[in-house]
C-alpha cells in the first residue's frame, strides 16, 4: 500500500515560504509527477514528503498515519537522487544491498533481493563494479535498484534524468514508466520538463511559486487548464494568448488558443492576418512563428509539410472549439 | 603537449628551473657523501684524511643510534595517531553548523602558525613545569602530587607538544574533506536508514581515507626530522630518552664537532626516511590511486 495525503503542508525557511499550503491526494500505485518552473518548491515538496525536511505546518499521511514527526527511514519511502547519490567505494552489489544490510538482512538474503533487482535492471553483470566504472544510464539504474531492493510504499524521484542525455532520456523514461507499472508501487516524480510530465504521470500536479496550480491527469489539463499559468506551461509550443477586443467580444479578459488549433489557410481567408517571421520545417510537423500585428507573435502547428516560408502572409483560424478563456485573474472561464 | 613544436617548448622553459633544484640537492649530497669518508673534526684542524666507511661503523654501532632509531619511530607513531584519532572527531565538529564557527575554526588551526620553539617554550615554562606550570598547578588543587613531565615522561611530552603542533594540520586537511562530501550521499544513507554511526563507518570513513593517507605521508616527512621542540625542552634526555635521529646527528655534529660522523649519519637519515617513505606508500599509497 502506498497512499500518500498532504493536509496543508506548509513549509519556510526563515521569512521565505516555499510551499504554502499544499493538499494532495495520491492514490496507491499512481504515478504523479511534479511540474513546474524552477524554485516553485516541486523539490522541497518531494523532500518534505521523503523526510529530509521538516515541515513548518500541516499533515503528511502515508496509509492514513501522520509521518511528520518519522524519521526518513521508517516511512518506507525509498528515493532517487538527481546526482543518484551512488557511494563511490561501494560496489554495485553494495550500493543495492546497503539500506537491506542497514535494516539487519540476513547476508543471503540480501544477495538474494538485490541479484533479484538487478536482474530486473539488467545490471547483473555490472555487479562488482565500481560506481565510476559506469556509464551515466547504468548508474541511473543502480540508484533505481537501490530504490527498488527495499520494497518501499512510494517512490521518490528527484529529476532523475536531467543529467542524462537526450536519447537516453526517452529511454529511461519509458523504463521508469514499465517499471513502476510492473511493481505497481505508487511514485512521485519531480521534473521541470513538461514532456516528461505529460508522457510519464497518471495525474500531475503544477506548482508554482509554492501553490499547487492543478492537479490532474494529462488530458484533463491540456484539455481544461484551470488557469493562465497552467495553460501556459503544459503543451509544447506554448498556447497563444490574446488580450483586448478579441478576447472581451467572447466575454474574457484572455483567451488562448494552441497552435495545434489554429488553422492555417493562404491570405485572403478568414481569421487572424499576420506575416509569417520564422518558419520551422521539421518534416513531421511544421511551425509557423506569426507576427500578427496588435495581436502579437502567435505560433501555429500544421502536423505534416507545410510550404509556407518566411514572408508570406497567411490568416490562422482558431477552431472555436478549442479557445480557452480567463478571466482578468487569470483563471478559467467554462461554459 | 601534443606537438613537437610544443614538447620543445615546455623541455626547455622547464630546464632552468629543474637544473637549479636539482644542483640545489645534488652539491649538499654530494658534499655530505664526501666529508662521510673522512676522518673531519672541528677540534682537530687540518687532519681530514680518508678514511672509507669508518665514520659508518662508528655512527651504526654507537649505542646511542638504535636509541635514537627507536625514538625516532615511537615520536613519529604516536604523534601520527593522535593527531588522526583526535583530527577525525575534531573535524567533525567543526563541520556541524554552530555559531561562531568561523572563529572557533581559525582559533583551532592557530597552534600551527606557531613557530616550533616558540610553542615548545610555552609548553615547556608555562604548562608542563613542574613549579610554576599550569598543569602542576591543576594537579595541586585536586590534591596530587605535580608531575615533573620531562623527568618522568620526557618522551611522551614531546609527544604532546609536538602532536599539539600538528592537529590543526590534520584537522584542516580533514575538515576540507568532509565538506567536500556529497549532501545527497548522506541523505541518501538516511533514506537507506543508517545510523549516525553507520553513516560515518560506511560512508564517510571512506571518503577520509585519501585525505588521512595524505596526512600520514606529509606529516610523516616532517616528523622524521623533529628537532626545536627537542632542543628547547629536553635537550635530548634525560640520557639518550628524547634523542631522536635530527637530534643525534646535530649532536655529533656540533656537540662532539665531529663533521665526518655527522655526516654519515645524515646519509643514514636519508637513508631510514626512504625505507620509512617505502613502507608507507606500499601501505597505503594505494589510497592515492584514483
Amino acid at each position: 500500500m502506498g497512499q500518500i495525503t498532504l493536509q496543508g503542508v506548509q513549509k519556510s525557511f526563515g521569512p521565505v515560504h516555499i510551499i504554502k499550503g499544499a493538499d494532495l491526494d495520491i492514490a496507491d500505485g499512481s504515478f504523479v509527477v511534479f511540474v513546474g518552473p524552477s524554485g516553485c518548491g516541486k523539490t522541497t515538496l518531494l523532500r518534505l514528503i521523503a523526510g529530509l525536511e521538516d515541515v513548518s505546518g500541516g499533515k503528511i499521511l502515508i496509509d492514513g498515519k501522520n509521518v511528520v514527526d518519522t524519521p526518513p527511514a521508517k516511512r518506507g519511502l525509498s528515493m532517487v537522487f538527481q546526482s543518484y547519490a551512488l557511494y563511490p567505494h561501494m560496489s554495485v552489489r553494495g550500493n543495492i544491498g546497503f539500506g537491506l544490510k542497514m535494516v539487519g538482512l540476513p547476508k543471503d538474503e540480501i544477495n538474494r533481493k538485490v541479484e533479484a533487482a538487478a536482474a530486473t535492471l539488467n545490471l547483473t553483470p555490472y555487479l562488482d563494479r565500481k560506481p565510476r566504472e559506469l556509464s551515466g544510464g547504468q548508474r541511473q539504474r543502480v540508484a533505481i535498484g537501490r530504490a527498488i531492493v527495499r520494497e518501499p510504499k512510494a517512490f521518490l524521484f528527484d529529476e532523475p534524468l536531467s543529467n542524462l542525455d537526450a536519447a537516453l532520456r526517452v529511454q529511461m523514461r519509458i523504463e521508469v514508466t514499465r517499471l513502476q507499472k510492473q511493481l505497481g508501487t505508487t511514485a512521485i516524480y519531480v521534473t521541470h520538463d513538461q514532456v516528461e510530465a505529460m508522457t510519464m504521470a497518471d495525474k500531475i500536479v503544477v506548482l508554482n511559486g509554492g501553490k499547487i496550480e492543478q492537479y490532474g491527469s494529462p488530458l484533463e489539463l491540456y484539455e481544461r487548464p484551470a488557469n493562465l499559468f497552467v495553460a501556459g506551461f503544459i503543451g509544447s509550443p506554448k498556447m497563444n494568448f490574446v488580450t483586448g477586443e478579441l478576447a472581451l467580444q467572447r466575454g474574457a479578459a484572455t483567451i488562448g488558443v494552441r497552435p495545434e488549433h489554429l488553422k492555417i489557410e493562404r491570405d485572403g481567408g478568414g481569421g487572424w492576418q499576420g506575416t509569417i517571421s520564422v518558419a520551422e520545417h521539421l518534416g513531421s510537423d511544421t511551425f509557423l512563428y506569426v507576427d500578427a500585428g496588435p495581436l502579437g507573435m502567435l505560433t501555429a502547428r500544421y502536423i505534416g509539410e507545410l510550404s509556407l516560408h518566411a514572408g508570406d502572409r497567411v490568416s490562422l483560424v482558431p477552431d472555436p472549439q478549442r479557445i480557452h478563456r480567463f478571466d482578468s485573474g487569470g483563471n478559467a472561464l467554462r461554459g | 603537449m601534443a606537438t613537437r613544436q610544443t614538447q620543445f617548448l615546455a623541455r626547455s622553459l622547464l630546464t632552468p628551473a629543474v637544473g637549479l633544484l636539482f644542483i640545489w640537492m645534488i652539491v649538499p649530497l654530494a658534499l655530505t657523501i664526501y666529508f662521510s669518508t673522512l676522518h673531519y673534526s672541528l677540534l682537530d684542524p687540518g687532519s681530514e684524511e680518508f678514511i672509507g666507511l669508518e665514520n659508518f661503523r662508528y655512527f651504526l654501532t654507537d649505542p646511542a643510534f638504535l636509541a635514537s632509531l627507536r625514538n625516532t619511530l615511537v615520536l613519529v607513531g604516536s604523534v601520527l595517531a593522535l593527531t588522526i584519532l583526535l583530527g577525525i572527531p575534531l573535524a567533525l565538529l567543526l563541520d556541524q553548523p554552530v555559531v561562531g564557527r568561523n572563529f572557533v575554526r581559525l582559533m583551532v588551526i592557530a597552534p600551527f602558525f606557531v613557530m616550533p620553539t616558540v610553542s615548545a617554550l610555552v609548553w615547556k615554562n608555562l604548562l608542563m613545569h613542574p613549579v610554576s606550570g599550569l598543569f602542576a598547578w591543576l594537579a595541586k588543587l585536586v590534591g596530587l602530587t605535580p608531575v615533573d613531565w620531562f623527568n618522568d615522561v620526557p618522551l611522551f611530552s614531546v609527544i604532546l607538544i609536538v602532536a599539539w603542533q600538528w592537529l590543526p594540520f590534520a584537522t584542516l586537511i580533514l575538515l576540507t574533506a568532509l565538506q567536500s562530501l556529497d549532501e545527497e550521499q548522506k541523505e541518501a544513507a538516511e533514506m537507506d536508514g543508517a545510523s549516525a554511526v553507520s553513516t560515518f563507518i560506511y560512508i564517510t570513513l571512506p571518503h577520509l581515507a585519501r585525505p588521512i593517507t595524505v596526512v600520514i605521508l606529509i606529516e610523516t616527512i616532517f616528523l622524521l626530522t623533529v628537532f626545536a621542540e627537542i632542543f628547547v625542552t629536553t635537550g635530548g634526555g634525560p640520557g639518550l630518552q628524547t634523542t631522536n635521529i635530527a637530534f643525534l646527528i646535530y649532536a655529533q655534529a656540533l656537540i662532539q664537532f665531529d663533521v665526518g660522523s655527522a655526516s654519515a649519519g645524515g646519509l643514514v637519515a636519508v637513508v631510514i626516511a626512504n625505507i620509512v617513505a617505502f613502507f608507507l606508500v606500499r601501505i597505503v599509497g594505494r589510497n592515492l590511486e584514483a
